[in-house]
C-alpha cells in the first residue's frame, strides 16, 4: 500500500520524462523552443548553489505567506460563517477583489512599500491565497446542521466551546481541500512578485536572469524546480490533512 | 424533575408575517414520568422541545422545571433527535463523553469513561466503543446518541422522534432498549413521536396536540405496567387505545387545514 504510493508516482514521473525527451528528440526541437530533461541536468548542476539559495528564498516566503493567509482566511471565514449579515456584506467585496488579476496588483504593492521585498512578496501571497480558505471556512460553518449546535447549546455550552468542539473540526476537511488550492496559488504569488518586480532573490529572479542571458535550459530548470517545490508543499499539506482530518477519508 | 407548561403561546416571525405555532398550551409531566406527545406534522412539537430545553424563549406563558422558570439552557437536560448527529472524528466512546466535557469539566477522564461505558453496556454497544460512527448501523448510532443524551445524568430527557428514521424491527429493538434505560436511569421524559404504538409502548401518558397553532387536545393514560412486552401491543385494550388516538389525530389534522 505505502510502497505503491511511492513507486507508482515515481514510475509515472519516469515515463513522463522519457516521453518528454523522446518528443523533443523526435521533433528535433532546439532547446530555446523546448529543452529536454537531459538539457536540464547541466543547468541544475551549473547553478546548484543559486538554486539552493533562491529556492529557499521562494520557499520560505511562500510558506510564511501561506501561513498568514490561513489566519486571514480563517478570520474572514469565521466572521462570514457565523454572521449572515457579514456574509452578505463581505461576499461581493471578496469576490470582486479575488477577480482582480494579481499581476496588476504587484506593481501597486511594490510602489506602496518600496524596498520591503520580503514583505511585498508575502503580502501578494496572502492576497492571492486567502480567498479559497475564507470561502471554505465560511461555507463549512454556515452549513453546520442546527442539531449539532443544539446538543451542546442545550447543555449551556459557550459559543467558543461549540466552535472548537464541533464547528471547527467539522469544517477541517473542507479547509484542507481549500488549503491545497491555496498552497499552489501561493507559489504563483511569490513568483509574480519575483518576476514582475525582480529584486535579486528567489527562483523568479533566476528565471528572469535565464531570460536575459537567453539560457533556455535554465528557464526550464527553474520551472521544474518550482514544480518540485509545489509538490513538496502540497504533500506537506496532505500530511497535515491526514493527521487532523484523516477521519473524513472514505475507504 | 417536574416539567410544567403554563399557557404557553409562541409564534415565529417570518418575512411574510407571524406564524403562530403554540396557543395557550398547558400540560405537566410529573417527576419520573414518561410522556409522549403526538400531533400533526408541523404543528409545533419540536418547538415544545426547544422551549423546555431553554433553547428558545416563549412569547407568552412560562415553562417551569421543578417550579423554576426556564430562561436559558441548563445542564440537567439531555436531548436526542431523529438525526443522531454523532461527531465523525470521535469514536463512539468519545462521542458519548461529549456532554461531560461541557457540564462536568472537573471530573477525571477515567470517571467519564466509566460512566460512558456503563451506558454503552446497557444499550449493547460495549464492543463498539472504539468504532467510528460511520462504521455503525443506523440503529446502533441512535443507541449511541441515547447514551450521549443520558451520560450526564440529566433530570429531564427530551427525545424528538429519535426512532423516526429506523426500520420497523430496529425500532422495536430500540423501544426495548429505551425501557431498559428507563428502568436503570432516573429521568423525566418527553418523547415526540409520529408512531402511536411507540407512544403507547413507552409512555405513561400520551398527549395529542391540535393542529397549528397547537394546544392540548387530548390526553390518554397508558395502563401498561412497568414490565412491558411487545405482546402488550396486541391486546384488546391497547388496540382500543390506539383506535382512540388515531381518531384524535384525525381530528387534529382536520383542525390544521
Ligand atoms: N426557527 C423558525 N423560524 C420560523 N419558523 C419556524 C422555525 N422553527 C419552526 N418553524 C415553523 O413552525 C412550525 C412548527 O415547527 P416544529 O418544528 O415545531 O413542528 P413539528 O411539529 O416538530 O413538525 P414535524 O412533525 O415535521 O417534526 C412549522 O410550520 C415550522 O415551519
Ligand atoms: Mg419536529
Amino acid at each position: 500500500m505505502n510502497y505503491n504510493k511511492i513507486t507508482i508516482p515515481l514510475i509515472s514521473l519516469l515515463i513522463f520524462c522519457l516521453f518528454w525527451e523522446w518528443i523533443v528528440w523526435f521533433n528535433g526541437w532546439p532547446n530555446y523552443k523546448m529543452a529536454s530533461p537531459s538539457d536540464l541536468w547541466p543547468a541544475f548542476w551549473k547553478f546548484r548553489w543559486l538554486f539552493l539559495s533562491y529556492g529557499w528564498d521562494t520557499l520560505w516566503r511562500t510558506v510564511v505567506g501561506l501561513s498568514l493567509s490561513i489566519l486571514v482566511g480563517l478570520g474572514f471565514g469565521v466572521i462570514m460563517g457565523f454572521s449572515k449579515t457579514m456574509r452578505i456584506a463581505l461576499y461581493p467585496l471578496l469576490v470582486g477583489f479575488n477577480a482582480i488579476p494579481k499581476a496588476t496588483v504587484v506593481p501597486v504593492i511594490a510602489l506602496m512599500f518600496v524596498g520591503f521585498h520580503d514583505m511585498n512578496t508575502i503580502l501578494i501571497v496572502i492576497l492571492i491565497s486567502f480567498f479559497p480558505i475564507a470561502v471554505s471556512i465560511s461555507i463549512g460553518l454556515s452549513t453546520l446542521e442546527p442539531e449539532y449546535k443544539d446538543i451542546l447549546l442545550s447543555l449551556g455550552a459557550t459559543k467558543f466551546e461549540i466552535f472548537y468542539k464541533i464547528a471547527l473540526p467539522k469544517t477541517l476537511p473542507e479547509f484542507f481541500g481549500a488549503l491545497k488550492v491555496a498552497a499552489t496559488l501561493a507559489f504563483i504569488g511569490t513568483n509574480l512578485m519575483e518576476i514582475i518586480e525582480p529584486h535579486g532573490k528567489g527562483l523568479g529572479h533566476l528565471f528572469d536572469s535565464g531570460k536575459i542571458s537567453a539560457d533556455y535550459p535554465l528557464m526550464f530548470a527553474v520551472l521544474i524546480a518550482l514544480a518540485l517545490l509545489g509538490i513538496f508543499l502540497y504533500y506537506i499539506v496532505v500530511m497535515f490533512e491526514s493527521i487532523f482530518a484523516g477521519w473524513a477519508e472514505r475507504n | 424533575m417536574h416539567i410544567e407548561l403554563r399557557n404557553v403561546s409562541h409564534e415565529f416571525t417570518l418575512e411574510a408575517g407571524s406564524l403562530p405555532v403554540l396557543k395557550d398550551l398547558s400540560f405537566s409531566v410529573p417527576k419520573g414520568r414518561f410522556t409522549a406527545i403526538v400531533g400533526p406534522s408541523g404543528c409545533g412539537k419540536s418547538t415544545i422541545t426547544r422551549l423546555v430545553s431553554g433553547l428558545l424563549k416563549s412569547k407568552k406563558g412560562e415553562v417551569l422545571i421543578s417550579k423554576e422558570v426556564v430562561k436559558s439552557p441548563r445542564s440537567t437536560v439531555g436531548m436526542a433527535f431523529q438525526n443522531p448527529v454523532l461527531l465523525e472524528w470521535r469514536n463512539i466512546l468519545d462521542n458519548v463523553i461529549l456532554p461531560l466535557e461541557i457540564v462536568s469539566k472537573n471530573i477525571s477522564r477515567e470517571t467519564k469513561i466509566k460512566r460512558a461505558r456503563e451506558l454503552l453496556k446497557l444499550v449493547g454497544l460495549a464492543e463498539f466503543e472504539k468504532s467510528k460512527p460511520s462504521e455503525l448501523s443506523g440503529g446502533m448510532r441512535q443507541r449511541a446518541s441515547l447514551c450521549r443524551s443520558l451520560v450526564h445524568k440529566p433530570e429531564v430527557l427530551i427525545l424528538d422522534e429519535p426512532f423516526g428514521a429506523l426500520d420497523a424491527f430496529t425500532r422495536e429493538d430500540l423501544w426495548q432498549t429505551m425501557l431498559t434505560l428507563k428502568k436503570q436511569e432516573s429521568f423525566t421524559c418527553i418523547l415526540i413521536t409520529h408512531d402511536l404504538r411507540e407512544a403507547i409502548f413507552l409512555a405513561d401518558e400520551v398527549l395529542v396536540l391540535s393542529g397549528r397553532p397547537a394546544s392540548l387536545q387530548f390526553q390518554l393514560d397508558v395502563k401498561l405496567g412497568d414490565d412491558r412486552k411487545l405482546d402488550d401491543l396486541y391486546t384488546n385494550e391497547t388496540t382500543k387505545s390506539l383506535a382512540i388516538l388515531r381518531k384524535q389525530i384525525e381530528i387534529a389534522q382536520k383542525s390544521m387545514i
